[in-house]
């Protein structure tokens, strides 16, 4: 597959098992520069496991992980993971990720300023000192992207992005990620929500302990791959110009 | 009677012990935030019942205190981080596993080796007797590595804390942060448990850290108002101690429970669910 040398992460024949059976088997993906991926499949798929792969907190049991040298990856975490009555405030969250001084652990009037146009930029400006827990459900989604946009990364991975979140966030979330693709930065993120979120990314990655197929949603979001995915026939119908993948049990995860 | 109050401050020994007091609240305050955001109050506990068999091996050996329980505390700490770590068998059993062990071998030593009783009870439950300037220095020298540490690592302690698996993927040595912290940790109790003693010492790094957090919503400020409170209480419970002749760290930590009620009762409900969030799960 992909093995341009100018991709920012490549996975090349990687494979993985946490001590018990393989959980994601000889997986060739590429990452280049601004390209926007999303990864789907049913739950205990190997979605988590690749994701931890790229980022490189879990090591391969077979294959290599090819990272450019010197790239900055930034990491959002599932909103449910993080622990909201930890005593930090909007602007502490995001400046946590900023270049560690070893002369003075307080932040610069410059990083300060940074941090409010980061703030700024994703609609958060003025809540620097506000509790993570006192935010709504969109803006708490956002101070976690701030935090990863504030290491001015090359590509920004995203764990469910929109689990958990009702529909206006998901929206918000939706057109921000979209917004950062544009401006050149590369995504790629997991999603159980092919519908909302999958269906609307240029590349979608369909996995269930191997790569069943990679491609735009046209040609991976159809009921063969999709079958073979998750196990189940599903149906792919078009509306608007627009696909939408009906199944009963996906759409109630 | 205004001379008998400062009666005390005539002596020596109670200058040194109401100096490291002191100085013993503030640094356990500080850690202490640590302690608990990570949820790391029984390793504190255990810990301090650990270096305690270190403290008698060193007796009955003849090694400098310091040097010997030093040793043993931070071999406990660095096992206690490799289970809590790993985890397969419970870290919470493992903890009360190791560090029980190593305090029956303390008490085992003392009894067999017939340390005075007295003596005994001043390592359990604190003593304001015999704090040496040498004491002092050793609790000093404390204070500062652990302001040292948390001033040179901040932003990595923070970030480990708050969120490993973020923290690790951008580029943090987190195994190396808990590393710190557990030396930070040993070190603090090791050069504060004549003052406070080894039953009460895991109270000083919890009870100003969890009033802190009551008062607070910000971890940058929870760092300032711990260990002034941690101070406060050092400094009246040791002069309490004086005056109704009560072990040091017995009258430290009715100081510190007092506060801990009168915040607990002031700060409403808005403090009690800042409490109630150190169980959080991560």
């Amino acid at each position: 597959m992909s093995s341009a040398p100018t991709a920012l992460v490549e996975l090349d024949g990687v494979s993985h098992s946490y001590g018990g059976p393989t959980v994601l088997h000889h997986v060739h993906v590429g990452i280049e520069p601004g390209s926007f991926l999303g990864i789907i499949g049913p739950s205990g798929s190997g979605k988590t496991t690749m994701l931890r792969l790229v980022l490189g907190s879990l090591q391969p049991t077979e294959g290599t992980v090819h990272r450019r040298p010197g790239i900055r990856i930034a990491y959002v975490p599932q909103v449910e993971t993080v622990n909201w009555n930890f005593p930090i405030t909007v602007g502490e969250v995001v400046l946590m990720a900023g270049a560690p001084s070893w002369r003075r652990p307080w932040s610069t009037a410059t990083e300060r300023r940074e941090v409010a146009v980061t703030l700024e930029q994703l609609g958060l400006g003025g809540l620097e000192d506000r509790h993570i827990r006192e935010l709504s459900g969109g803006q708490q989604q956002r101070v976690f992207l701030a935090r990863a946009l504030h290491r001015k990364p090359d590509l920004l991975v995203l764990d469910e992005p929109t689990s958990g979140v009702d529909v206006r966030t998901r929206h918000e979330v939706v057109h921000l990620l979209t917004d950062l693709h544009r401006a050149g930065m590369a995504v790629i993120l997991t999603t159980h929500d092919i519908n909302g979120l999958a269906a609307h990314l240029p590349r979608i990655a369909c996995v269930n302990r191997e790569l069943i197929a990679i491609g735009t949603p046209r040609e991976v979001l159809t009921p063969d791959v999709l079958e073979r995915t998750y196990g189940a026939p599903m149906e792919v119908l078009e509306h608007g110009g627009m696909l939408l993948v009906t199944d009963s049990r996906l759409e109630s995860a | 009677m205004i001379a008998d109050i400062f009666e005390p401050f005539g002596l020596a020994f109670f200058r040194n012990g109401l100096l490291v007091a002191t100085m013993a609240g503030a640094i356990c305050g500080l850690i202490g935030c640590y302690v608990v955001l990570r949820q790391l109050s029984y390793i504190g506990h255990g810990l301090s019942h650990s270096i305690f068999g270190g403290a008698a091996a060193s007796a009955v050996l003849s090694v400098n205190f310091y040097l010997g329980a030093g040793l043993w505390g931070l071999l406990s700490a660095l096992m206690i981080a490799r289970v809590a770590r790993r985890g397969k068998i419970g870290s919470d059993a493992a903890i009360g596993v190791i560090t029980t062990a190593s305090f029956a071998i303390g008490i085992a030593l003392s009894n067999r080796f017939g340390q005075a009783k007295k003596s005994i009870d001043a390592v359990l439950f604190g003593s304001i007797l015999g704090v040496s300037v040498g004491d002092v220095v050793a609790v000093a020298f404390a204070g500062l590595l652990a302001v040292a540490v948390i001033w040179i690592c901040y932003r990595k302690l923070l970030f480990a804390t708050f969120d490993a698996e973020v923290a690790e993927v951008s580029g943090i040595n987190v195994p190396r942060m808990e590393a710190l912290l557990m030396l930070m940790l040993a070190v603090t109790i090791l050069f504060t448990m004549k003052v406070m003693g080894v039953l009460l010492i895991s109270a000083l790094l919890v009870t100003p850290a969890v009033i802190a957090r009551m008062l607070t919503n910000s971890f940058a400020r929870m760092l300032w108002i711990a260990p002034s409170i941690g101070a406060a209480c050092g400094f009246t419970g040791m002069l309490l101690s004086y005056y109704i002749d009560v072990s040091s760290g017995a009258t430290i930590i009715l100081m510190a429970s007092l506060v801990f009620v009168v915040v607990y009762a002031v700060t409403g409900t808005r403090g009690r669910r800042n409490v109630a969030g150190l169980t959080h799960d991560h």
